[in-house]
């Protein structure tokens, strides 16, 4: 854009003309924000507030505008002008309504007022206007890694919406997990009996799609690109690879049974009739409905029972601490397959807490007791084999009593262990003992025999991250088949544990994202949070010390190393966080409409009073995800906060750069508050990593406050829910009285 | 009768519990039960029993056959409804306890010395003697239920109460002599003579089975 005209609109609606000196505060922006002109109007939003608004910018005389009205998350769509930048000053929910309208408050609340006019003035002047960088073009084909039910229904409803997929496959069938299984759980009413898989059917619908092609024997040996440019090598088993282009990609990898002989108290392994629940799938497709025999002597088998949770919900050493699901619910299917062949079999499931999920589940266990199946609520410790039989050793926990019971079958219900390739964020456990290194080498490498799934050629490593247990990250509250590589999804079983009815919706849904972000990436566009922001970072050589921080702290992997060193962005790898800028410590990282320019400013724009007026200052830096719309929620109920305060929305608390946290204690501002999302393995942050590496940058500022011979107390960081409404004004007021307390900043100008 | 006896139940095997299908009233319901425990919480005596509903379900299930016909648990049964009222599964539980009771004292497994199964019986034998029940004599024989002398003892602790209802034409002293009873006695007999019938054959079915 040639030249930056910049202009102000202020709006006197919504009782902000009665309770603002909207005149004040338009000389404010003329002469402090040096805008060109500062207009008033009497209700901004309607028709005639945005045509005028829309004129000056058709008749070039504004293309930085400053809105001065309500919040920016309120009436957004009155005032999204296209090609100019927009920064909007929060008069009503961000002052009138969080202010009492008192003759006492009256002063302050103009001062409040009169900041946010200066901070948007300063924000508006340092922002550019962004345009995509063109990296990338429409390509209209998905990968799918893994052939099971998620990886068919996955390129079935890619193939349906019209887009190309490929599917590749490990083994040699089509089918996975589910090809095995003799019947599946009902995902139809009334939800009675074991359904048929439907499976032949998936796998014939695939094969004869001429949108969808598929490589079996084969893995992907090397992903190279960014979404709408991905590269990928496909290998077959007998060394041959062919190389393509995809728009995005799916993981379906799906999982693998968890190890039963990992269980030596349940004999498996020790005898034949010890079978894990992929065995008796087996054992019934071999039976093809008649009776089950059991495979040591090819008896019927007359009882039998299902031990839950083998080795699952349990925190001993080598279990899984998590439940898979859907094993009560293939039990009780499973206890069918031998009542519906003969009601004599006594079946019986033993039980700590049944878990029937899904719209069905309940009525399919009901199913289970009406045709006979037992449900015994006890825990197993033992499984004998003893000559012709196998006794099961449990404790009844209704009768509070051992017991012995006598069984020809015995079936354990393990579970899931995903495929989710390389743990890139393992850090290999330090030798204690300090044996030799071949040796330590060696344990590393059994206790980590893992193949990787995708071969990124990513700096940040070869595979999707993982969050716990080994699953994928995914945003499990708002955005669950979002991983942390932009444009590749996971989807299914490797995700989180699921059945089949669920891993179909799953693949529905990784489906239509990748579609999503094949086309957003061909307009330069972001994927979610930011869906449609085009700005994306880039960094200035010259300052650049390649310390690679933000390579390391880009939460979604977006920053690779070019060959001097240097990082080298992805803009469509990119979800535009601003973690990266917030990392740099030259500061050389910034977005064309958001950098530690527009922000710093801002802050350096807000007028502090002289010591002796007794007005502190308060700076709260707030994510605009969920901190942001709780601060405007609290205004929205009219709860009342301290009028020293200064909200700077920022795009995510990862985003905070130190140099804005040490400039307004110079600048003289009393306390500083940060509000970003809830961090951790139940992580709420939008960016996943954002707000965890905002708490560990902000752990270190104490040594800068002792450097300037500040209170600690004056920077806080909190964790806030976009439910915190009542929390928020709570935290500002408690600010307050902390610097009444330990007095006002001597850093005063 | 008690040729059911000779049945020999496993342990959690289904056995015990397709005999209680077959032979107890409600009792295909039994398998139905989730063990929830909301029935044990919401019964009044629950605490005073052996075995509140849910533990004797699960009994059932478990095969513990002695145990649940011997139980004096059912007995207990003031027939409140709470749980039937409560049970998420909807297990007509009140009925299926008295099914269970009446089964148990079918079989001779009842215990032996349970007041309210002893109340039951003189109830009925009254009752199915001339199709009314005759108050004075079902009374008194109560009274006497535990021996002679604890008999006594409880007459005459009564003494008042009987000379109030007399006095008030509540209780008709004659009635100690035959009593009044039902219009067609023989047809009465006639009709309890065939459910016996019905019920025994019911029994021999599930024998043979
Ligand atoms: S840290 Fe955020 S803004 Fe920076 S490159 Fe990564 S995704 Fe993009
Ligand atoms: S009906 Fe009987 S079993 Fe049910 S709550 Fe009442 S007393 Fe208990
Ligand atoms: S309330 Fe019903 S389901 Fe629950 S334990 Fe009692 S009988 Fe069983």
């Amino acid at each position: 854009m040639a030249d930056k005209k910049l202009g102000a609109y202020i709006c006197k609606g919504c009782g902000i003309g009665d309770r603002l000196d909207a005149g004040q505060l338009a000389m404010i922006a003329k002469k402090e924000g040096k805008v060109g002109f500062a207009k008033q109007h009497d209700f901004l939003c309607n028709s005639d507030g945005v045509k005028m608004i829309q004129a000056d910018i058709d008749a070039g005389e504004v293309n930085h505008l400053v809105v001065a009205a309500c919040s920016r998350r309120a009436k957004s769509d009155a005032f999204n002008f296209e090609n100019v930048a927009i920064s909007r000053a929060n008069l009503r929910e961000g002052v009138i309504w969080v202010r009492p309208d008192t003759d006492d408050a009256e002063e302050t609340t103009q001062e409040m007022a009169e900041d946010y006019i200066r901070m948007a003035c300063a924000e508006v002047k340092y922002m550019n206007l962004p345009a995509p960088s063109e990296e990338q073009g429409l390509v209209r084909h998905v990968l799918v890694v893994g052939g099971g039910v998620t990886g068919l229904n996955a390129a079935l409803e890619i193939a349906k919406a019209g887009y190309l997929a490929t599917i590749v496959e490990k083994n040699g069938a089509l089918g996975g997990a589910a090809a095995q299984f003799h019947k599946r759980i009902p995902n139809r009413a009334p939800f009675a009996d074991p359904q048929d898989s439907g499976i032949a059917d998936l796998i014939e619908q695939v094969e004869s799609n001429n949108k969808i092609t598929v490589h079996l024997n084969a893995t992907v040996t090397k992903t190279s690109g960014a979404p709408g440019r991905f590269s990928a090598d496909i290998s077959q088993e007998s060394g041959s690879t062919v190389t393509d282009n995809f728009g995005s990609i799916i993981q379906a990898s799906g999982f693998k049974p968890y190890d039963a002989t990992k269980l030596p108290e349940f004999s498996y392994g020790k005898s034949p009739d010890i079978v894990d629940q992929l065995g008796l799938e087996a054992l019934a497709k071999q039976a093809n409905g008649g009776a089950i025999k059991r495979p040591s002597d090819g008896k019927e088998v007359k009882s039998v029972v299902f031990v839950q949770c083998a080795g699952q919900r349990s925190d001993k050493e080598g279990h899984l601490s998590y439940c898979s699901g859907h094993c009560c619910l293939t039990s009780t299917k499973q206890a069918m397959y031998f009542k519906d062949a003969n009601p004599d079999v006594d079946a019986m499931v033993l039980y700590t807490e049944l878990r029937m999920p899904g719209a069905g589940g309940e009525d399919f266990y009901r199913s289970g007791q009406n045709k006979g199946v037992t449900f015994t609520k006890g825990i197993a410790s033992e499984v004998v084999p003893n000559g012709g039989s196998l006794t099961v050793k449990f404790k009844d926990l209704i009768l509070d009593e051992e017991v012995n019971y006598d069984a020809d079958l015995v079936v354990l219900a393990t579970g899931m262990v995903p495929n989710s390739g390389v743990n890139i964020e393992a850090v290999p456990a330090e030798n204690e003992d300090k044996k030799d290194d071949a040796e330590a080498k060696a344990e590393v490498v059994a206790t980590v025999p893992v193949e990787s799934i995708l071969n990124l050629d990513y700096r940040q490593g070869a595979d999707l991250p993982q969050l716990v247990n080994g699953f994928t990250d995914s945003h499990f509250i708002c955005f669950p088949y979002e991983t942390r590589r932009t444009g590749i999804y996971a989807a299914g079983p490797v995700r989180r544990p699921m059945d089949m009815t669920q891993a179909t919706e799953d693949a529905t849904g990784a489906a239509l994202k990748a579609i999503q972000a094949l086309e957003n990436a061909a307009l330069g566009r972001a994927a979610h949070p930011r869906s449609g922001d085009l700005s994306f970072p880039s960094f200035r050589k010259e300052g650049c010390t390649q310390c690679k921080r933000c390579t390391v702290e880009c939460p979604f992997g977006a920053i690779n190393e070019d060959e001097q060193r240097y990082p080298l962005f992805n803009e469509a790898r990119c979800r535009r966080c601003g973690t990266c800028m917030g990392a740099c410590p030259v500061r050389v990282i910034s977005f064309e409409n958001y950098s530690v320019e527009t922000v710093g400013q801002a802050i350096k724009a807000v007028e502090v009073p002289e010591e002796d007026e007794e007005k502190p200052r308060i700076l709260v830096l707030a994510c605009e995800n969920d901190a942001y719309p709780a601060l405007d929620m609290a205004g929205m109920n009219r709860m009342e906060y301290s009028a020293f305060v200064r909200i700077a929305p920022v795009r995510c608390l990862g985003s905070v750069n130190t140099i804005w946290v040490t400039d307004a204690l110079n600048n003289g501002f009393d306390g500083i508050i940060l509000m970003g999302c809830k961090k951790g393995d139940d992580y709420q942050c939008h960016f996943v990593k954002g707000s965890e590496l905002a708490h560990t940058r902000m752990s270190k500022i104490d040594d800068t406050l002792k450097q300037l011979q500040l209170e600690t107390e004056r920077v806080q960081t909190y964790e806030i829910a976009i439910t915190d409404i009542q929390r928020v004004p709570q935290i500002i007021n408690d600010m307050a009285e902390t610097i009444e307390k330990i007095g006002m900043s001597p850093l005063k100008f | 009768m008690s040729n059911l006896n000779t049945a020999t139940v496993e342990k959690y095997r289904n056995n015990f519990l397709r005999e209680v299908e077959a032979n107890v009233e409600e009792g295909h319901w039994v398998k139905m039960c989730m063990q929830c425990g909301v029935c044990s919480g919401s019964c009044p005596l629950g605490p005073h029993w052996d075995h509140p509903p849910q533990k004797i379900f699960m009994m059932i299930r478990a095969g513990k056959r002695d145990e649940v016909l011997g139980s004096s648990s059912m007995w207990m049964c003031t027939s409140c409804y709470n749980c039937i009222a409560r049970c998420p599964r909807e297990l007509p539980i009140t009925h299926i306890m008295h099914g269970l009771a009446h089964y148990a004292k079918r079989l001779g497994l009842a215990p032996k010395n349970q007041p309210t199964k002893k109340f039951a019986q003189i109830f009925w034998d009254s009752l199915s003697k001339k199709g009314r029940v005759n108050e004075l004599k079902l009374g008194l024989s109560l009274y006497f239920m535990n021996g002679f002398a604890e008999g006594v003892k409880t007459s005459l602790k009564m003494q008042k109460v009987g000379m109030g209802m007399l006095k008030t034409k509540r209780m008709d002293p004659l009635e100690i002599v035959g009593g009044h009873g039902c219009k067609d006695k023989k047809g009465l007999q006639a009709i309890l003579k065939k459910a016996r019938e019905i019920e025994d054959a019911k029994a021999a079915k599930f024998q043979q089975a």
